[in-house]
């Protein structure tokens, strides 16, 4: 009886069903796997985004964990105190056991892109300069979901949004995002993290691989996990596995890890690796390049990015 | 008794406290307080953690961080960065967190200025912060104790207000309670109530609350910040029975009335009133001492109001003068707008004028402070900017 409890609770869902996502979302496969990995002994500091909306409508939560929400863009601030609170308890301790205890303790910050990229990168470059022992995950989802699809930082060239609009005119306006796209790894890398990866919701597995990582690195790590919005990218509810795994497959996402500042593990493409078109097509987000000339120079460009990275990761075959 | 600086004085009276995280980002005229707390964590004369800040927005994140897993914190602004701070000073009330900030009051730009007024604390008013203003530096380092008294008593933050410069940089004589002592009058970890991140006792903090539940929880706040004046009296009192005698007078002409959470200084039956918090009240009194039926009411909590305090000792006077050392452009001091709204609540025949002071640093003289005297008897109208 005692054994099969103790089972029990190592399966559970860190994440109790019941949330609000939109049936099929990216970011909830992304975040399950995240919080499954990490287990129970974890502090979560959580922004402001769907992640927070869809699993805390007062008084509910789906969280089996402690887990706080503060503003949009201080997650990383709020778990550096955190942070703080365990380094002073650990250095305090009283007995071996409660050190070891509190030592087993991760502080993990996540959210969007948003907080990420653009309103918190200010702060998560104080973190990352602090040295804090804090895992930052940002589950990308290209554009601000929670508002409506608004463009951000981490918004792909040609992607609709509703701040980036396709449209009819002769600009460059007209076709929908078209600011580069914000490198937040090698931003990390820059600021000498010890453990750097990214990978994408059609490969939970692998999520939970790079979380174990991630808690044996001592300092700061950084997770960046592609998530499909079904609304956003204008995609079936049956569609974010896929269209996540083309993201990779293409090249235009590479799953990758970076351990003490150098590449050690990312995933091949095939010998004749798919092309972008067939990640694109299927999202409505990039329909209007398929209609016209211009769209597909756009395209073409897109296809670019993807070969240059399997060219610079060494990827093919 | 010591002789000290009233930025180090503070910075004495924290280390005794012993809070466990201090964040912050250096703003003149905050400095002091910062670099004298760092300098003792480098000296092994305290053991708190001490993160260094990249903004006064993630100090008060970092604080609020560490208050949410259990440390007893501690941060330090001025102006400019209240104000970036407000954003996350709000958040702090609502989610309950007992945090104490201490603000060197100063003017907000534009013009840039870096000395005193009480624009940035007066502009982050309705965070859901309890606020107390010190008049000199003893007052700060009693008000700073009672402030993580009542905080941690109450899940409530507190911001103790101190004048840039006129107390931050100034020399006083002033006595900083021991750690013992402190710790004696403090709460135990044990003994507050306050909802911690602990992977033991999973807990959801900082959840969004739709319309059917977002009111009563700003009600809640609401009350439990008016009913916080009932505390902030009782600890006071027990505060001056353990650490002081009451009011070592400056001149002693007259006794104080002081509650804790307003000062009366004056004869027992005045013609005119002037009212004011912070260090000016000190330049006040000694006014008040060359006339016969002038007192002054430093208000030393401007939030919770104490508007009760207030009423009975202003409702049969004359002539009543708020001083403000800032104003709510547009309209007039905010003191000023406090007190009338008081006055229109009880009814009051008071003659209520207000007084725009000392902006950005300019000097209050005595002069200035025997015109206003003689102004708050004449016709009243809104807003006297009173520059020389």
């Amino acid at each position: 009886m005692k054994s099969k409890q103790k089972k029990q609770s190592t399966n559970k869902n860190m994440i109790a069903p019941g949330h609000k996502a939109c049936a099929g979302c990216g970011q909830m496969i992304a975040a399950k796997a995240v919080a499954n990995a990490l287990g129970e002994d974890v502090i979560i500091a959580n922004a402001t985004g769907c992640l927070e909306v869809t699993t805390t409508p007062y008084p509910q939560s789906s969280w089996r964990m402690p887990w706080i929400h503060s503003l949009f863009e201080n997650a990383s601030a709020i778990s550096s105190g955190i942070r703080a609170t365990l380094d002073y308890k650990i250095k305090h301790a009283k007995t071996k056991k409660e050190k070891q205890k509190l030592e087993n303790i991760k502080v993990v910050a996540q959210g969007g892109d948003g907080a990420t990229f653009d309103i918190g990168f200010g702060l998560i470059s104080g973190m990352w300069e602090r040295k804090e022992n804090i895992i930052y995950i940002c589950y990308n989802n290209e554009a601000y979901s929670n508002t409506g699809i608004q463009a951000s930082g981490a918004t792909p060239w040609g992607a609709n949004t509703t701040t980036s609009p396709a449209g009819s005119g002769s600009s460059i306006d007209a076709i929908g995002s078209h600011q580069r796209k914000k490198d937040m790894l090698a931003l990390a890398l820059a600021h000498g993290l010890n453990y750097v990866a990214q990978t994408t919701a059609g490969h939970p597995q692998d999520i939970a691989n790079k979380i174990k990582k991630a808690k044996q690195t001592k300092g700061p790590s950084y997770i960046q996990i592609l998530s499909p919005c079904i609304p956003g990218w204008k995609i079936k509810s049956n569609q974010s596995i896929k269209v996540a795994k083309l993201a990779a497959k293409t090249g235009l996402y590479p799953v990758l890890e970076y351990e003490n500042a150098k590449l050690t593990n990312v995933m091949k493409v095939e010998d004749n690796p798919l092309k972008v078109d067939e990640y694109l097509k299927i999202q409505g987000r990039f329909k209007h390049l398929f209609k016209n000339k211009r769209g597909r120079k756009q395209i073409k460009y897109i296809q670019s990015i993807a070969d240059e990275n399997i060219k610079k990761l060494e990827i093919g075959k | 008794m010591q002789i000290l600086e009233g930025s180090r004085a503070i910075a004495y009276t924290i280390k005794n406290i012993s809070p466990e995280v201090i964040s912050a980002y250096p703003i003149t005229p905050q400095t002091h307080i910062v670099e004298d707390l760092a300098q003792f964590k480098a000296d092994d004369k305290a053991d708190y953690e001490y993160v260094l800040a990249e903004s006064e927005f993630a100090a008060a994140s970092i604080i609020a961080g560490a208050s949410s897993a259990g440390s007893r914190v501690y941060s330090a602004t001025s102006s400019q960065g209240l104000l970036l701070m407000s954003e996350v000073l709000f958040n702090i009330a609502g989610m309950r967190l007992p945090i104490i900030i201490t603000c060197a009051n100063r003017g907000v730009s534009a013009p840039i200025t870096i000395w005193n007024d009480h624009q940035d604390a007066v502009t982050i008013r309705d965070a859901g912060w309890i606020m107390f203003f010190a008049e000199n530096h003893q007052e700060s380092v009693q008000q700073h104790i009672l402030a993580y008294k009542i905080a941690e008593k109450l899940n409530l933050p507190v911001m103790i207000n101190i004048d840039g410069y006129i107390l931050t940089h100034s020399y006083e004589p002033v006595f900083i309670p021991n750690a013992s002592k402190i710790k004696k009058f403090l709460l135990k970890k044990a003994d507050t109530n306050t909802k911690l991140l602990d992977p033991q006792k999973p807990i959801t903090m900082g959840a969004f609350a739709s319309p059917n539940y977002y009111m009563e929880i700003r009600q809640k706040l609401h009350q439990d910040i008016m009913t916080s004046a009932e505390v902030i009296k009782n600890e006071y009192e027990k505060y001056i029975k353990i650490f002081q005698p009451k009011n070592r007078d400056h001149n002693n002409k007259y006794k104080s009335f002081d509650n804790g959470l307003i000062e009366y200084y004056g004869p027992p039956e005045p013609q005119t009133i002037l009212i004011a918090k912070g260090s000016v009240v000190g330049t006040i009194k000694e006014m008040v001492d060359n006339y016969k039926k002038v007192g002054v009411i430093k208000v030393k909590v401007y939030r919770p109001f104490p508007e009760e305090e207030i009423k009975n000792i202003i409702k049969k006077v004359k002539n009543v003068a708020v001083l403000d050392k800032s104003i709510s452009l547009g309209q007039e001091g905010p003191l000023a707008l406090d007190v009338k709204a008081l006055k229109a609540t009880y009814e009051l025949k008071s003659k209520i004028q207000g007084f725009v002071v000392g902006l950005g640093g300019r000097d209050i003289t005595q002069k200035m402070i025997k015109d206003i005297i003689s102004l708050s008897q004449k016709q009243s109208s809104k807003n006297i900017f009173i520059c020389k």
